[in-house]
């Protein structure tokens, strides 16, 4: 199918992006890389009156690091986060979680934060991004804001954006040494949405854990934290790692949502196989933290 | 205006001048030219028929509009024919019978090109990755894979 | 020694059969030059889309069309009551295929909708995003009924009767009942029985179905531009339906982007093109988007099998008895019926061995879901898999290895020609040697105890088989004697040309598995010429002879052997008209390599361009009374059976991650046995491709549909096919067994591939599921599935 008619507006600047979009309001739809928008208008379920395309605003693009910041542009493409060295070295996760993302051609063009703005349920980055406690960068008619990952999600294909306001970038606190991360996922093939995933980040202070952030995709409505396990895992010393009993109260906590060919109880066995090998790598990397 | 806009984009280096509706596809824009070995297979951007280089990297043809590409140069399959750079490639695809109804070989060509110009080497396993972006319905892979792999082991000897 | 095994023009040194020759139209293709029928731009050219029905089974109480006339564009809506006066319907039925039945089927809703996706209202427009448009000004108001999805209800008393003119649900229905099987069940030392559930999938051809129709009002004639299989069929059902004689309407199919036995029916969106290019006097295109392609293009194999079997204490099957049940849609679909399906389970089951008990129960039922039809493989793969799940389960029950359960099941390899007990004759079959080569390639032995001590690991790797037999080279006994105009012969036209290149025409069609190479191969080692002077056209039913195209596996073996026979034919008129003009006798002059040699000597005589030459242009030097023909026509039809079986031994070896319920695909073997061997690589190939499409269906591809059959996952990002990332590499080997039914001894390959996959699949994971005491028969293998299996979900 062909997408419904819609007005074009490449824009200059930051302040064109939204004088559009406070004319045009919920008529207006920002386009980053067009990888998730466009299939979605392709087959009509989405009609936009206009696009507004930020590819060339250099408000939105690069990636660069301040302080123990690392800042990434909504604009920047999936293939530059993935091969960009201040990504490897400052944000690990995400890195870890790249190759994951769609396949290379999508990667090309898809970027940071227009997938974030998506806000898909099985996507790999909103959970990344939550494990990690970035922020995100808003600007609309009353200026910047700043939220943070956790009020940025708010359902299904729906964050805290008003429809006169854009993500600009998302902005990262630097890995530091005592931080170890895991990423991994369950998709039938390579570079599908996933059954279930998990990003964590855990803070692993002599050998004890300090700080964990177990944060699961594709279970629920948006990226979801499993508040208790982290709980639990708070001051435990590496070798004393109950992984049953994090397991458990992932279960108590979190009941995951059924998707076409897979059960709440078989995401759940897959969540808590996820967690075990998180835990495994805790143990093992935090030891040489 | 969703009314046609003037765009110019280069197409295999030639200036392909048009006034297009913004909805119009770049896939579609490019067969609209004539340049029909850019395929549609889904229009979701899941199939890979339609891959084209946009400066100089793939993209979905259909996932791309061609008013975003106004001043940008795009290549397709006859480009790169043209022009030899996927001869290697192409020689080794009728070679291994990596391609048996031909629908998804022009992106799969631009798209292992694309693979072979990142990583010198690419191990099985990667090729089978980074073609996974690609369908085939006819041939398996296999094929595809070995024709891959052996134009990466003589353009490795080359260099 | 066997008379097809003589030595000859086959047999010579240069000639091209058995070898690996390249494709000529692959070039083509790689360079992105392949025309395919939306790259066909015809002046005054419009485009349609379609208003489809969102309803499962729905009375059309009233449609607005005045919003969409009104768009820009638009040059023509049309409802049912739009073209009825240029079309008539069809029914779905077959002579042959006692008590089968169907409703009248339209190109456009007829006052009611009977699945999701039934085209009700076309647009034809400029363009397609102007048709989609106004399509979507289209307002229908439906008053809902109750649709039947659940096929195992879909029989009972209180379930709505979809066609009220046919009485009831059921279809089509087929026992067999053949030696005693009571008896053998009491006797036996095992008896097993399983059920099965093969998950309703769909072709998915990366080039989605195409047609342009061409009609010239002057003329009367209607030229149809399309992805098809079979251009004469079509060209049949074009113009007995549009009321055109058959003569003025020509198809041309040029180059087709897969098909696999989808572009092979009639679709009411593509009558409906016609009809619309009737009223307008003007080209119309329709190309079906992959959203469309889901609803509409058939689907196949949703089937629901209960079976058993017994076995003595040897592990020799003795019986099988099952009862199968598919539910094909709201139509039996024209012209090839949603019967076959269901008649070739029945017919297959258990086909590789001697058991002389069999009884099966077959019923096909309508329901409110799109149609079901003829895919590759159809009915092999669920034969297949029901025949060797028994097979495993026999063997588990009786402690013994599944290859020996097999092995002492098989049919000897001498006791052919065979009758089965369902009734199928076997010419000639190699199952013994298939196995033999495969235990031997895939190292049988060193794969168990490898998986022996991976287990003590805890990691579950399986090993599955699959024997089979695949229908190949059919004869008319398939369609042709229940009444449709679906040849079986085929035939061949080889011309020798002014430069001393040939040029054949074949009705056999090219869809990219190789047959324009196949048919050049043979004309070129028939007529005796290099290679690179062999022109081949397919697929233009104003240029090729009549022939069926492609289906049932017979473009090799029925198209080979014409070519072939009309190849032998020139030669012979090639050497009378040598032998004038060399004042030779036939008999003592060849053609080889593009010349006449003294048949003895190897000697050149004479060129071919030089024979051209005075043949066409100095014919006044030619001895009186000498005429050159240098065209020949030859036909073949098969016809010493109903269908020449190939048949094959697969094994899958695999590994489930018995956490995540991941199954990881890590070896794959086939031996095969088509026959003659004509090309390696394109018979490895088809081998490959099958495989890989029967282990989508295994592992990925269902049409999930609702209660209220509303296709829940009709999209490529929903519907997941194989990708190469997950795919092995698969190993193929041969066993030829050339066919005594033709000269050139060539069976079938193109779906044996896909008939054994999802059984070797299911019995690898079985196997490795062994240690847990979990058999899982429900295709897809999901995660899901796996994870339920081992109680973990």
């Amino acid at each position: 199918m062909k997408p419904t008619p819609f007005e074009y507006v490449r824009a200059g600047s930051l302040g064109e992006v939204l004088s559009v979009l406070e004319e045009r309001g919920d008529e207006a739809k920002v386009l980053a890389g067009g990888q998730s928008l466009i299939p979605t208008m392709n087959m009509r379920f989405a009609a936009p009156e206009v696009l507004i395309d930020i590819s060339n605003v250099a408000e939105f693009r690069g990636i660069e690091v301040r302080d123990d910041v690392l800042r990434i542009g909504a604009m920047c493409r999936h293939v530059e986060v993935l091969n960009a060295p201040e990504v490897a070295k400052h944000a690990p996760l995400i890195a870890m979680a790249m190759p994951s993302i769609a396949h290379a051609t999508i990667r090309n063009r898809g970027t940071f934060g227009g997938s974030l703005c998506h806000a898909d349920p099985a996507a790999e980055l909103p959970a990344c991004v939550l494990a990690l406690d970035a922020r995100f960068n808003i600007h609309g008619k009353t200026g910047p804001r700043s939220v943070c990952a956790q009020d940025f999600f708010l359902g299904t294909y729906m964050t805290c954006l008003a429809d006169d306001e854009v993500l600009i970038s998302v902005d990262v606190p630097t890995a530091n040494p005592e931080n170890v991360f895991f990423f991994d996922e369950v998709a039938r093939r390579k570079g599908d949405y996933a059954i279930a995933g998990l990003a964590s980040q855990a803070t692993v202070r002599d050998g004890i854990i300090a700080d964990a952030r177990l944060v699961f995709f594709a279970v629920s409505e948006v990226a979801i934290r499993a508040d208790r396990a982290e709980l639990a895992l708070q001051g435990v010393p590496l070798e004393n790692i109950d992984a049953e009993a994090i397991c458990g109260a992932i279960a108590d906590t979190i009941t995951p949502f059924d998707d076409l060919t897979t059960s709440s109880a078989a995401k759940l066995t897959m969540m808590q196989v996820l967690t075990r090998r998180a835990l495994e790598t805790f143990a093992s990397q935090g030891v040489a933290v | 205006m969703t009314s046609p806009i003037a765009i110019t984009i280069r197409v295999n280096g030639e200036p392909a001048s048009r006034a297009v509706e913004p909805r119009l596809s770049l896939a579609d824009f490019l067969r609209a030219e004539g340049y029909t070995g850019t395929h549609l297979g889904c229009e979701h951007g899941v199939c890979g028929a339609c891959t084209v280089r946009v400066e100089g990297r793939t993209a979905r043809g259909c996932l791309t509009l061609a008013i975003q590409c106004d001043g940008l140069e795009v290549e397709t399959i006859e480009g790169a024919t043209g022009n030899g750079r996927v001869a290697d490639l192409q020689e080794a695809f009728i070679e291994n019978n990596a391609l048996q109804c031909g629908f998804c070989t022009p992106g799969m060509l631009l798209t292992a090109d694309e693979l072979l110009q990142d990583t010198l080497s690419p191990s099985r396993t990667e090729i089978r990755e980074h073609l996974s972006g690609n369908y085939c319905r006819c041939t398996g892979y296999q094929s595809i894979v070995d024709a891959v792999e052996q134009v990466a082991r003589k353009r490795a000897e080359r260099s | 020694m066997n008379e097809h095994l003589k030595p000859s023009v086959l047999d010579q040194p240069n000639s091209y059969v058995g070898k690996t020759v390249r494709r000529p139209n692959a070039k083509r293709l790689v360079q992105g030059q392949g025309t395919f029928v939306d790259d066909i731009e015809l002046p005054r050219m419009v485009h349609l889309a379609f208003h489809r029905s969102s309803f499962a089974h729905a009375k059309i109480v009233s449609i607005d069309t005045q919003g969409a006339l009104a768009m820009p564009g638009v040059v023509g809506v049309f409802t049912m009551d739009d073209i009825r006066e240029v079309i008539t319907p069809w029914v779905g039925v077959l002579d042959h295929l006692k008590g089968i039945k169907s409703a009248e089927q339209w190109p456009l809703a007829n006052g009611k909708v009977f699945w999701q996706g039934e085209p009700v209202v076309a647009v034809a427009a400029v363009s397609r995003a102007l048709a989609e448009d106004a399509a979507e000004q289209i307002f229908v108001e439906y008053e809902e009924l109750t649709p039947v999805t659940d096929m195992s209800t879909a029989l009972a008393p209180d379930t709505p009767v979809i066609h009220p003119e046919l009485g009831d649900n059921l279809c089509f229905h087929r026992v067999v009942d053949s030696g005693d099987v009571d008896a053998a069940f009491a006797d036996a030392a095992a008896v097993v029985e399983d059920t099965l559930h093969f998950n309703r999938h769909t072709g998915v051809a990366m080039e989605p179905r195409s047609i342009i129709c061409d009609y010239r009002t002057a003329e009367g004639e209607l030229t149809l531009y399309m992805s098809v299989q079979c251009p004469h069929m079509s060209k049949n059902i074009f113009a007995k339906h549009l009321g055109i004689d058959e003569n003025k309407v020509r198809v041309i199919c040029k180059d087709v982007g897969g098909s696999f036995g989808l572009k092979i029916h009639t679709y009411s969106d593509e009558m409906a093109a016609g009809a619309i290019a009737v009223v307008l006097g003007r080209p119309v295109k329709f190309i079906a988007d992959r959203l469309e392609s889901f609803v509409t293009d058939i689907h196949a194999r949703d089937h629901l099998v209960k079976a058993r079997a017994a076995f003595n204490s040897r592990g020799e099957l003795l019986a099988i008895d099952m009862d199968d049940l598919t539910g094909v849609g709201p139509y039996s679909v024209y012209p090839r019926t949603s019967g076959i399906e269901l008649n070739q389970v029945v017919n297959l089951t258990g086909g590789p061995y001697k058991h002389t008990s069999y009884r099966a129960d077959g019923k096909v039922v309508f329901q409110n879901k799109n149609v079901m039809c003829q895919y590759r493989g159809v009915g092999h793969p669920i034969a297949v898999a029901v025949g060797e799940h028994l097979m495993d389960l026999g063997a588990r029950k009786l402690a013994m290895d599944p290859v020996a359960v097999r092995r002492n099941s098989f049919i000897p390899d001498d006791a052919y020609p065979y009758t089965s007990p369902s009734g199928s004759i076997y010419e000639r079959q190699s199952h013994h040697q298939c196995m033999d080569k495969l235990i031997e390639i895939m190292d049988y032995a060193g794969l168990r105890s490898e998986q022996a001590r991976m287990r003590d690991r805890k990691t579950y790797r399986g090993i599955g088989f699959a024997s089979l037999i695949e229908v190949t080279n059919p004869s008319p006994a398939f369609y042709g004697v229940g009444g449709a105009r679906i040849a079986s012969q085929d035939g061949c036209t080889i011309r020798l040309d002014p430069t001393g290149g040939i040029t054949a025409t074949t009705g056999v069609t090219e869809q990219g598995q190789g047959t324009e190479t196949i048919i050049a191969q043979v004309a070129a080692t028939a007529v005796g010429v290099p290679i690179e002077q062999v022109r081949v056209l397919t697929g233009d039913t104003e240029i090729v002879p009549y022939g069926g195209g492609t289906w049932a596996s017979r473009g090799a073996g029925i198209g080979g052997e014409a070519a072939l026979q009309a190849g032998k034919a020139l030669k012979a008129n090639i050497l009378d008209l040598a032998a004038a003009i060399l004042q030779a006798k036939p008999d003592q002059l060849d053609v080889r390599g593009g010349a006449v040699v003294d048949l003895a000597t190897g000697n050149e005589r004479m060129p071919l361009s030089e024979l051209g030459r005075i043949a066409y242009f100095r014919g006044d030097t030619l001895p009186e009374g000498v005429q050159p023909e240098l065209v020949a026509t030859r036909h073949y039809t098969q016809r010493q059976f109903p269908f020449v079986f190939t048949n094959a031994a697969h094994a899958c070896h695999l590994e489930v991650d018995v956490e995540t319920g991941l199954v990881n695909l890590l070896n794959y073997w086939v031996v095969e046995d088509c026959g003659r061997v004509i090309n390696p690589k394109l018979v490895a190939e088809q081998t490959r491709g099958g495989v890989v499409q029967g282990l989508g269906p295994a592992l990925y591809e269902e049409c999930l549909y609702s209660q209220e059959g509303q296709l829940l996952n009709g999209s490529l990002a929903d519907y997941l096919v194989p990708m190469a990332a997950e795919m092995p590499d698969i190993v193929v080997d041969h066993i030829e067994t050339p066919t005594g039914t033709s000269e050139l001894g060539a069976k079938g390959v193109g779906e044996a591939g896909t008939a054994g996959a999802p059984a070797a699949v299911m019995n690898a994971i079985n196997d490795a599921l062994g240690p847990f005491g979990v058999t899982l028969t429900h295709m897809p293998f999901t995660p899901d599935k796996i994870l339920k299996g081992l109680g973990k979900a």
